[in-house]
């Protein structure tokens, strides 16, 4: 059979294990440290570093805190097109701010 | 199951219910009387809107006026902007005709969720009532225009932390509309009523749904950060503290003009709804129209910085949104020409709600090819915060929306309050509505090209014949207005009984008794058919 596209009372969601959630938080908690330190080395630094690591600690957020990893392929991809939305809102804009 | 079947059950505009009056009325979720609870509120608002308009339309009658101060005039286009804008445009058409029809049109007993329609509009009334209160309470009107631009709206001293909470509180009813209606086109069609199966104006509400759903917590959140602004002087828009004042402007339109599809798509979805009624014939192009709505508001979504070329915008945005802007006329000239196609060799019958829907087409063409002149940067950079704009901005959205909301009133008005209208009268207002819209605007597209700035409280001389022409053609605009509305307040209490299917519609609502009975449907219909089959196409 096929996988489910949502999750539902037929396919309940697993749940990933109190050790899971902790791994994830101490890497968040790293992170965190990274981007107070990337701050430390000017503004430029600390506007790269917001772009690339909030990025990561958004996705771990939601793929283990707000479970997507046990989520339908469905849900998965309305998340991916909306962050694809805003990737491109994201270039649109650069297209002004870099070229300035 | 017809009309026939239905006759003698109570109708919609009947209490059944334990409340009586007003309260039944105010705590109903039927899907057609909040429809109605929004169609009242927001022409009584258009008109608020209508008469600030013509105020500011005297004021402007001679170069040095002296009707009222330049402080007042200020608030006057403020407040003029705000109610139109998002007290009728935006919600215009969707919350009135897409709640009232769009459920029947899908073969549906209600939408979604009855409730979070209902509290939709309590989310509209409170916005409505903050706005206005910020008129008349606080240090002054709002005076920053209805763009709330940084950073004159962060150091005025008039009202505009209201009045952008208002805006804030307005976009919630948006959004829950917007979340409302994509659920019911996916949850809650007919059985048979397949996606190309729909009437267009059901695609036409779905594009705009989205385009609710999506752009409009970008205004939200950047309306609380202008409050935030105000208030703690966070500095997210002040260059002083690392700011930078055009990302309020890229925020704003990133939902702004969006927003202008929010406004224009249900109304093209009402045109194409109109005519192959009164051709007989099925719309030229369907599917190419349904398209035609997704594209216009994925395209439409990123065009956003065509309103700020002359801003100090890098040369490469202003080339990439340029370009970006052309994109969006083919979508909308795909509409225009499926329309005209749609006319032709069809079996024509004039009636009031055609005239205004051909009436739709000749302006918003109009409004249309402005709007790609100003997607040119040349063109854009000269006419820039010009009365060519202010012209350009009413062909789109009095010439296109708010003609086919007349329309959509016209069309549906027999089957809404089961009272049919003068027709004749309805003809007479048209002539001093037609010839006063395009004294009125067309004379502004001369003057801004001519090189007269918006805004301004006095004008300079040479400017002054073109005021006043502008200004005779608001009377007859005022005047073709008032007979409009009151020929159908005089049918709402003494018109003749209208019939179930006055126009000989083939969509789903002209099956429903005249007016329909609470429940729609007796039972759910199942189609089998495309919306636009008339029964002659089967005998040829």
């Amino acid at each position: 059979m096929s996988e489910p596209l949502l999750a539902s009372e037929d396919h309940p969601v697993a749940h990933p294990g109190y050790a899971t959630f902790l791994k994830v938080w101490a890497a968040l908690v790293v992170l965190t440290g990274v981007l107070v330190l990337m701050s430390r080395f000017g503004q430029s630094s600390a506007v790269w570093g917001l772009l690339l690591v909030t990025p990561v600690k958004a996705w771990l957020v939601f793929y283990f805190f707000m479970h997507l990893k046990y989520e339908g392929p469905l849900l998965k991809g309305v998340v991916l097109i909306t962050l694809g939305t805003l990737l491109i809102f994201f270039a649109l804009m650069f297209s002004d701010v870099a070229f300035r | 199951m017809s009309a026939l079947d239905m006759a003698g059950m109570p109708s919609y505009l009947e209490n059944t219910g334990p409340r009586k009056g007003l309260a039944a009325w105010l705590t109903s979720t039927d899907h057609k009387r909040v429809g109605i609870l929004y169609l009242v509120s927001m022409l009584s608002f258009f008109l608020v809107g209508v008469g600030i308009g013509f105020m500011m339309r005297l004021v402007q009658l001679t170069p040095f006026a002296n009707l009222i101060t330049a402080k007042t005039y200020n608030a006057l286009f403020t407040v003029h902007g705000v109610i139109m804008i998002f007290l009728f445009v935006v919600p215009g058409l969707p919350a009135a005709f897409g709640n009232f029809f769009l459920p029947i049109l899908i073969g549906a007993k209600d939408v979604a969720f009855p409730r979070l329609n209902l509290a939709s509009w309590y989310f509209y009334m409170s916005g409505a009532i903050l706005a206005m209160l910020s008129l008349f309470t606080g240090p002054g009107a709002p005076d920053t225009g209805w763009t709330f631009y940084v950073p004159f709206s962060l150091h005025t001293g008039t009202n505009v932390s209201l009045a952008v909470f208002a805006a804030f509180v307005l976009g919630f009813s948006s959004m829950l509309t917007g979340i409302n209606f994509i659920t019911t086109i996916h949850r809650l069609r007919a059985p048979g009523m397949t996606w190309f199966r729909m009437p267009l104006f059901s695609w036409s509400i779905y594009a705009t749904s989205w385009i609710q759903l999506l752009a409009t917590p970008i205004l939200a959140i950047t309306l609380v950060l202008v409050i935030l602004e105000r208030v703690f002087g966070i500095g997210i828009f002040d260059p002083a503290k690392g700011g930078d004042p055009l990302l309020y402007q890229h925020l704003f339109w990133i939902y702004s003009h969006p927003a202008v599809y929010i406004m224009i798509l249900p109304a093209m979805g009402i045109i194409s709804e109109i005519l192959p009624t009164f051709t007989r014939r099925p719309i030229f192009g369907y599917k190419a129209i349904a398209f035609s709505s997704l594209s216009i508001a994925g395209v439409g979504s990123l065009v956003w910085a065509h309103h700020m070329f002359t801003s100090g915008l890098s040369q490469f945005a202003i080339m990439l949104f340029s370009l970006l802007t052309m994109i969006v006329a083919v979508p909308s000239a795909i509409k225009v020409f499926n329309w005209v196609s749609t006319l032709y060799k069809g079996s024509i019958d004039f009636q009031p709600p055609l005239l205004f829907a051909l009436t739709f087409i000749f302006l918003f063409c109009i409004g249309g090819l402005t709007g790609v002149m100003q997607g040119a940067v040349a063109i854009d950079i000269q006419v820039h915060d010009t009365y060519f704009v202010v012209g350009h901005f009413h062909y789109v959205m009095f010439g296109g929306t708010g003609m086919a909301f007349f329309a959509a009133l016209l069309y549906w008005f027999p089957k809404m309050t089961g009272r049919m209208y003068s027709k004749k009268a309805i003809y007479a207002a048209w002539f001093p509505l037609f010839i006063g819209f395009n004294t009125l605007y067309f004379t502004m597209l001369v003057l801004g090209w001519m090189g007269m700035p918006r805004r301004y409280f006095h004008h300079l001389p040479r400017f002054n014949t073109g005021h006043d022409i502008a200004t005779v053609g608001s009377w007859f605009l005022v005047l073709g207005i008032l007979m409009l509305f009151g020929t159908l307040i005089h049918a709402l209490f003494k018109g003749e009984k209208a019939e179930g299917n006055p126009w000989g519609g083939v969509t789903l609502e002209w099956t429903l008794p005249s007016p329909p009975i609470a429940e729609n449907f007796l039972e759910i219909p199942t189609i089998t058919t495309g919306p636009y089959h008339f029964p002659q196409e089967d005998q040829a």
